[in-house]
Parts: structure tokens; sequence; C-alpha cells
């Protein structure tokens, strides 16, 4: 299986793009063909991946840092003139990113054998989000700055056609936003990454894009201050933090239903990622000075979009704010730079993926049934007209207001404990009341889904759908849905499936700030 | 007298021959024959590109010094060969179809080409002067070649009179570095500059008027204002050797200037440099963002990329490492500019046949009249905005990390908040090509076969070496001048 180990991740991230050329050469008229391909292209990766799982030696958890510690480990010379390799492998924290990654985009496959949003065009469709998943899983083991900000670039194009071909009313203006928006940020990471490089001098490799060698950089604090702003821009636009967030309600209400679940799934842990992975271990000073701003930040969001999804009235506008505050949580659980808190924040990240694609997913799934978001219109009744469909409405919505014992539970909980105490030289008092205001915020985040179910699935069925029928979850729906429900299950029973593979790397990156 | 190095100076030779008769064959054959010219000229422009390759890794000088064959030159040289190739291959149809007189459009272009294949040799003044005058003077005739359309005219006027001026002020300013240094020849000149003589007014005026003259051929504010004109009324081929081959001799000249003759005194011009950088740039994207005709929308384009070509020269100083770095980072900037913008000029060319507007809203559904050059246009346009994985991503790449390197940070900030308006308006063609439906009457799109070969490759190009840059990032490397 050697060959397996140094070429797994290569085949996961790569498998893809080559399906995106062999669909592109796929006869317009083909359409089933088209969304077959893209079924077995996604497939396979996900196959590669659960091998991988396999494969993973978890009493190493991956100590990332440690030399030769990163399994799947593939280290290969690619732009010689400057020094950057194509670098790439796994740890603790990249694993569990990288699986959902594979496993939501198998799911939007599966889900786009039935629905396809207007106009149609399966052959773009697909290639487009399968371009999109190699840059994704790219982005999750890229060991190498400029190869991480390639993949981390490479989403953007495929995701603007999405939202701009495939979206709602207002896609245009939602595409455009999302990409300006996005780049405009990691523009100035892209400096902080140049400036990283130059500032390095490792013994015997000179200057380096290397995320692991720079860990030994040891930049001088005004140096880490300068390309942390950088960094900070490219990564919270990304979040999105407050107040960075406001591409996001546009992007991911307008976007088709499999672009926001992926949006949501995946684009915003980037962000998240980008800090676990590159700013905290990178410029650990910096980090230091900076937590206590991003602490106060993230707990802003968490109460702002709770606020702010209270005054929703579409149901998809709704959960697109509810990300805003549930990746709060994550920024608060990295804030504290505590083994608790990051540990938190990599569950969270999964979790919200998790839950947060399948509210998606049935957003989509009422809006082809009813061809409305608007919760006035749907108007009640949803678990007398369509019981499945509301019961799995009602699941998912529990499980993201952070019920016990299922998944949204353990990253939120886990984020508020961590800011009881969080590392040494962070103020107690700050924290402590971070937590508070935290804590407001999951009451508030209760308070608008209960409502939001009471509005849609409770009550008497509106006269104006008493006479048309819809069909209940049909079988293709319950194919696609049925991994993310059994995931939040399972995640909020045994959350030691992603703490047990995060932890140890974890407590690495934490090595730093104790 | 030396003897001539006729090795050295064949390509040069064999473009001429294939001048003279080129002009020959369209004048002595029948009119619906004339086009006979172009695979004339194709095939000598094919033998002086091969002369040039038989010449790599040679070290000649001929006319005394004044004429020097490196790598530098050979690099410059294979450049300007393959890009005549492209601009030959997108003018067949054009200059079919329109009424044009062929044989004087290939005689002027490839005169034009000539002067380009002397400049990156000229190693004194004089010839960087006749080389640049024998790139120019058939471009001002080239803009005018429509005749009966005013615009074309005004566009030749304008072209004509903005750039006889500056010429005039250059070689006022060449008149005087050869009165400050006793020499004409480029490192005698940076020997004298480097002395205490380098220091006086003069010699300082004298550089502002020679780098004056060079700012107008590379359309670099506050010398810009004939490109947008110019480039809209020219014949559209002719609009895409103004944006790529023009301005690449432009640049070729001023690297000679600026990284050997004047590099003493880099102190004083460098932040001049920056200056004029940052506001090319600037004002370039900032209009481009207004444009609703695509060969203007590609002018100021075309302008702000000059800004970002511009930036490393405010980077030299005395650090030699970082002098490297900007000279490898412009010279690979020019290269891959050319490659995406000649693409996008060759999709531009293909929509205005039959929408000779060519408005930004002719692009509508593209997509569907025509996938491959639509999917190839988003390459270019993405490629011209710098995103990664595409090769003008590294382009960027190398001009950041050299502003980096040289702690001028703000110059790349500045730099990539203009990349990110870029994104705006290259964009919007993008939007045009793929959201936006065909008008109901919209039939497939009929492109010429040389213009969808010469973009398909062109596209393939900008893949591949996004893919893996270092295909491109050693060739300025091996090609730096070598400072005195």
């Amino acid at each position: 299986m050697d060959w397996f180990d140094k070429w797994a991740i290569t085949l996961a991230v790569f498998i893809p793009t080559v399906g995106a050329a062999v669909i592109a050469i796929v006869p317009r008229e083909r359409d089933r063909l088209a969304r077959g391909l893209g079924l077995l292209f996604s497939g396979v990766p996900l196959l590669v991946g659960i091998l991988m799982l396999f494969r993973f030696d978890f009493g190493m958890g991956g100590a990332f840092g440690r030399a030769g510690a990163l399994q799947f480990e593939v280290n290969l010379r690619w732009i010689d003139a400057l020094n950057a390799n194509y670098h790439v492998g796994l740890d603790g924290i990249s694993l569990p990113l990288l699986e959902l990654t594979l496993l939501l985009t198998f799911l939007c496959f599966i889900y786009t054998w039935r629905f396809l949003p207007e106009p149609g065009r399966p052959k773009a469709f697909a290639a487009l989000l399968l371009l999109l998943e190699t840059g994704m899983a790219g982005t999750f083991v890229a060991f190498d700055l400029v190869l991480f900000f390639v993949f981390w670039e490479l989403v953007l194009v495929p995701m603007y056609f999405l939202i701009g071909v495939w979206g709602g009313p207002n896609r245009e203006y939602a595409a455009v936003k999302f990409f300006l928006y996005t780049i405009f940020g990691s523009v100035f990471m892209l400096l902080g990454f140049l400036a990283m490089y130059f500032r390095s001098d490792i013994p015997g490799v000179g200057h380096t894009f290397d995320i692991v060698l720079l860990q030994q950089a040891g930049f001088p604090t005004g140096i880490q201050n300068l390309v942390f702003v950088g960094l900070f821009l490219g990564f919270a636009i990304k979040v999105p933090m407050w107040p960075f967030h406001t591409w996001l309600p546009d992007a991911h209400t307008e976007a088709p239903t499999v672009g926001s679940v992926l949006l949501a799934g995946i684009l915003l842990k980037m962000g998240t990622y980008g800090f676990v992975r590159i700013s905290l271990p990178l410029l650990p000073d910096a980090s230091r000075s900076w937590a206590p701003a991003i602490g106060v930040l993230a707990v802003i969001a968490i109460v702002y979009a709770a606020l702010a999804c209270l005054a929703q009235r579409d149901l998809k506008r709704l959960i697109a704010f509810s990300s805003v505050g549930h990746m709060g949580f994550v920024m608060l659980g990295i804030a504290t730079l505590t083994p608790i808190g990051i540990n938190a924040a990599v569950f969270g990240m999964v979790a919200h993926g998790v839950i947060t694609g399948m509210l998606f997913f049935l957003a989509g799934s009422i809006h082809e049934r009813y061809h409305t978001r608007e919760i006035a219109e749907i108007g009640g009744g949803m678990l007398s007209k369509v019981p499945y469909l509301g019961s799995v409405l009602t699941f998912t919505a529990i499980a993201s207001l952070g019920l016990p014992g299922l998944a949204g539970f353990w990253g939120e909980v886990m984020a508020l404990l961590s800011s009881y105490s969080p590392a040494d030289g962070l103020s107690l008092g700050l924290f402590r009341t971070l937590m508070v205001f935290g804590g407001v915020g999951t009451i508030l985040t209760a308070g608008y889904f209960l409502w939001m179910l009471q509005r849609v699935n409770l009550g008497t069925v509106p006269d104006r759908w008493q006479a048309k029928v819809f069909p209940d979850v049909l079988a293709i729906e319950w194919l696609s849905w049925a991994p993310l429900l059994v995931g939040t299950l399972l995640l909020g029973v045994f959350p030691r499936l992603v703490f047990g593979v995060t932890n140890e790397a974890v407590s690495n990156l934490v090595g730093l700030f104790t | 007298m030396p003897a001539i190095d006729y090795h050295a100076i064949l390509p040069e030779l064999i473009l001429s021959g294939t001048i003279l008769l080129a002009l020959v064959a369209a004048t002595a054959l029948p009119r619906q024959r004339s086009w006979v010219a172009m695979p004339l000229s194709f095939l000598g422009v094919v033998g002086a590109l091969v002369a040039t390759l038989t010449l790599i890794g040679s070290d000649r000088a001929t006319f005394g010094g004044t004429y020097v064959v490196d790598n530098f030159a050979v690099l410059f040289k294979v450049f300007f060969m393959v890009v005549a190739l492209v601009v030959l291959a997108v003018s067949l149809r054009y200059f079919r179809e329109g009424r044009f007189y062929q044989g004087e459009y290939y005689f002027l272009l490839l005169s034009s080409f000539l002067g380009m294949l002397t400049m990156p040799s000229s190693r004194d003044l004089l010839m960087l002067f006749i080389s640049l005058e024998l790139v120019s003077a058939p471009g001002f005739l080239m803009a005018g070649l429509r005749k009966g359309d005013p615009r074309s005219n005004e566009a030749a006027l304008k072209f004509f009179l903005i750039g006889v001026l500056s010429t005039a002020v250059m070689l006022y300013g060449m008149s005087l570095i050869y009165g400050v240094t006793g020499t004409l020849s480029l490192t005698g000149i940076a020997e004298v500059l480097s002395g205490p003589a380098g220091g006086g007014n003069l010699a300082l005026a004298a550089i502002l008027f020679v780098v004056a003259g060079f700012a107008f051929k590379v359309s670099a504010a506050p010398f810009q204002f004939w490109a947008p004109d110019t480039y809209e009324g020219s014949p559209i081929p002719v609009a895409a050797y103004l944006s790529v081959a023009s301005k690449a001799a432009g640049f070729a000249g001023l690297l000679q200037l600026m990284f050997v003759a004047f590099a003493p005194r880099a102190d004083f011009w460098a932040p001049i440099f920056a200056v004029v950088s940052v506001a090319t740039m600037s004002l370039g994207n900032l209009v481009a963002l207004q444009q609703r005709q695509v060969v203007r929308l590609f002018a100021y384009s075309s302008i702000a990329q000059s800004g970002y070509m511009l930036l490393p020269f405010a980077l030299v100083g005395s650090d030699a490492a970082i002098n490297r770095a900007a000279f490898a980072a412009v010279v690979l900037y020019i290269l891959i500019y050319a490659v995406m913008n000649l693409g996008a000029f060759g999709v531009i060319l293909a929509v205005a046949r039959e929408a000779p507007g060519a408005l930004v809203t002719d692009f509508a559904g593209l997509i569907r009249r025509a996938p491959a050059l639509a999917v190839s246009m988003v390459l270019f346009l993405v490629s011209l905005a710098g995103i990664p994985f595409l090769a003008g991503f590294w382009g960027k790449f190398f001009i950041f990390s050299a502003a980096i390197d040289a702690r001028q940070a703000w110059l790349a900030v500045v730099m990539v908040v203009n990349s990110v308006i870029s994104v705006a308006y290259y964009l919007s063609i993008a939007r045009q090509m793929i959201f936006v439906e065909a008008p109901q009457d919209a039939r497939p799109l009929r492109v010429p076969a040389l213009v969808s070969t010469v973009v398909v490759l062109a596209a393939a190009a900008i893949v591949t070496v996004g893919v893996f840059p270092d295909l491109f990032a050693h060739f300025p490397q091996v090609s730096t001048l070598s400072a005195p």
C-alpha cells in the first residue's frame, strides 16, 4: 500500500479535475451522462478518502510540526524559482475537513441527479462543481503557502459561475459581490505570505513557503503583527467574521441549493482553517495579541447574527445568517488559544458543515415544493402536509440550535467553556464577559430556530396549499441526506469521532501558547 | 572598418528581404490575389525565427559593439517573432474581407517588427533611437489603414502628433546625455553617470526627457491618452499589435536604458517610476470600469497593465539581488501579458466580424454561439485579472514578491487594490458571455480557422504556464542584462 499512501491525497484532489475535463468533452445532449460522470468522479475521491481513513494512523494523530509527522505526505519540487513545492499532507486537523469536503460534494452530486436549477446545462454544472471540489480539497491538504493560495483562489471562479448562472433572481449582484469581497481579502493574504517568505531564513533552506518549516522561522513581533493583519483580512472575509460578513447572506441566498450547501459546508471553513493552520502556528505572538479582538468580533457575530435571524422572512436567508453566528462560535474557540477551544473550533467546523449543509438541502427541497421560501407564505402546517420533510427539518434545526446529544452541541458548549479559562496572557475578565454574551447568543439562537419551526412546521396548512399535492421526501433525497442525518446523530453521541482525531494535532499546536 | 558579423544579423537580413518581397508581390499580383503577401510574410518570419534560434546561447557583438546579440536580445527577438506570427495569423481574414491595401499593411507591419528585432540588440543611444523610430513610424500609418472611417483618421493623426512630439523630447534628452557624458554607448554612459558628472541637474533632466519618450511608447501616464482613441480607430489586428508588440518593444528599450545606462542614478528616477506606475495603473483601471466598447476597454486595461510592468522599475536601487528580481519580473510579465492579451484580441476580432461596433453587449451569450472561444476568453480575462491558477497570476506574483523583497510593500498594496478593481471590468465581459442570453436572431459564430487556432493555443499556454510556472520563470534569469 506504499503506492496508495504516497498518491492518495493527489488522487482525491485531482480526480475531480480530470472529471471536469472529461465532462467538458461530453456532447451537450447527453444530460444523464454528464450527471453520471459527476457522480463517478466525485464518488471515486470519496472512496479514496474512506480508504485513507483506514490507513490513517490515529495514534499519531498527525503531530503537526514534528518533522515527518504528516501522513500521506508528498513533497515534490514545483516552482524552483520560488522554492515553492507541491507539499501536501494530512494531520488530525486537516483530515476531518478533507473527509467532509469529499462527502458533501458527492452528496451534492446525488442531489443533482434529480434536481438541477434553471437553466439546466448539466454539463457545465457538473464540471464546475468538480473544479470546485479540487479547490476545496486542495486547500485543506496544502502545506506550502503558494500551493495553498492557488487552491484557495481556485474556488472563486467556479463558485462565481455557479451563483451567477444557476442562482436566484438577484444572482449576478450576489456573484460579483462574493467574488470581489473574497479576492480583496485574499490578495492581502498573499502579500502576507510573501512577507513571511522574505523574512524567513531557515538554516539549509533559506527563504521558504513551506508551512511546516516556517514554524521555526520565529519572526520578530513587529513583522508578525503586520503579516497577521494581511492574513486576517483574507481569512476573516472568508469565514466571514462580523463586520466582513455582508457578502454571505446574498451569496448563500442566491446560490443554487448545492452551491449554498458547499458554500456553507466547506468554503467558510477554509477561513477558519486558515487561522488554525497558518496564523496561529506561524505567528504565535501576533495571534496572542490579536486574540482578544478576534474574540470580541466573534461574539458580536454571534449576537448580531441571532438578532438578524429573528428579523428574517426568507427561510434560506435565515439559515445563511445563522452560519455567521455558528462561525462566531468557531472563532471564539480559536481566540481562546486553548486546546479545548481549538478542538471545539474544529468540531464546530465539521458539525456546522454537516448540519448547515443539511439545512440548505432542506431549504432547496422546500422551495422545490412550495416555490417560495417566504416563511409567511409557507404559513405553517408542514408537519401535517409533508410529515417526513417536516420531521427532518425539525431534527436538523434542533441540531443546529445546539441540543445536547446532537452534533451542534459540542462545538458551541466547548467554545464557551474554553473562554472561561483562555490561554495564559489573555484577559480573564474579557473572555468571561465574552462567554456570558456568547451564552446569551445560544439562547437567542434557540429562540429563532424554534420560532421558525413554529411558523413553518406547526399549525394548520393554509388554504392555498390545501389542494396542492406535494411529494414527501423522495428516495433520492433520502439518499443524499441520510449520511448527514446519521452524522449529526453520531457526532452528537460520540464526539470522540472528531476529538479523537484532532486532539493530538491541536495539543501540538497549542504547545506554542503555553 | 571591422568585419560585420553576418550570422548575428541574419534574422534582420531575412526579415528585410521578406519586407521587400511582400511589397513587390502585393503590387505585382492582381488585387484578388494580393493576400498572398501574408503567407509570404509568414514564411519570412518563420525563417527569421529559425535564424534567431540558431543564436541561442551566443554572445556576439558587431558594428563596433553597438549591436549585441546576447541572451536578453535573443529572448526578446524570439518573443517578437512569435508575436509577429500571431498577428499575421489573425490579420489574414480581416484584411482580405475589408477594403485594404494588403501589401502595404504587411510591408508596414514587418518593417515595424524589424525595428523590434534591432531594439533589444541596440547598445547605444543612436541605435536605440533608430530602432524605436522604426517601430513607431509604420505604426502611425497602420493606425490609419481604415481609410473610410474618420475615427481611423483621428487615430492615426493623434498617434502621429503625440508620437512625434515625444520623439522630439526624447531626442533632445539624448543629445543632452551625449553632451554630459561624451558617449553614446549605454555602458559608457553608466560609467560617467556613476561619477560626479552624473549628479548634475543637466544629466537628471536629460534622463527625464528620455524616459518621457519611452513613457509615450508604453502608454504610461501622463502620456497615455492617445492609446484608447488609437486602439479604437485602428484595424483590430493593429490594435492587438500596438497593445502587445509595440508596447513590449518600448519596454525592451526602457529595460536597457534604466537597468544599464541610467542605473547609477536610480536613486533619482526610481521614485519617479513609482509615481508613474501608480498613476498609470490606477487611471487605467478606473477609466476601464466605465467603458462599453471592448477595444477601448482593452486599451485602458493595457494602460493599467503597463502600470504593473512599470512598478518593478521603482524598486531598482543599490541591491543587485533586488535589481535582478525586478528585471526578471518585468520581462516575465511582458511575456505573459503578450500571450493573454493576444488571445483576448483574437476573440474580439472574431466577435467584431459580425458586430463591427464591438460593444461589450455584443458578447452576450457567446458561450452558446462559440463555446470554445468563450471559455478561452474567460481564461484570458481571469488571467489578466491575475487570479490563480492561470499565467497572469504568476506575472503579478513575481512583481509583488519583488516589491515585498525591496521593502516597498506600499507599492504592492496599491497594485493589489488595483487588481481587485480590474476584476470588476474583466468579469463584466465574462458576465455578458455567460450570464446574458444571446439575442433571438443570433446564430453560431463563424470563426476563421487561423483565429481559433491562435486563441486555443494561447489559452492552452495560459493554463500550462499557470500550472507549471517554472516553464517561463527561468527565462528572465538567464537573460539578465549584464550591468556594468
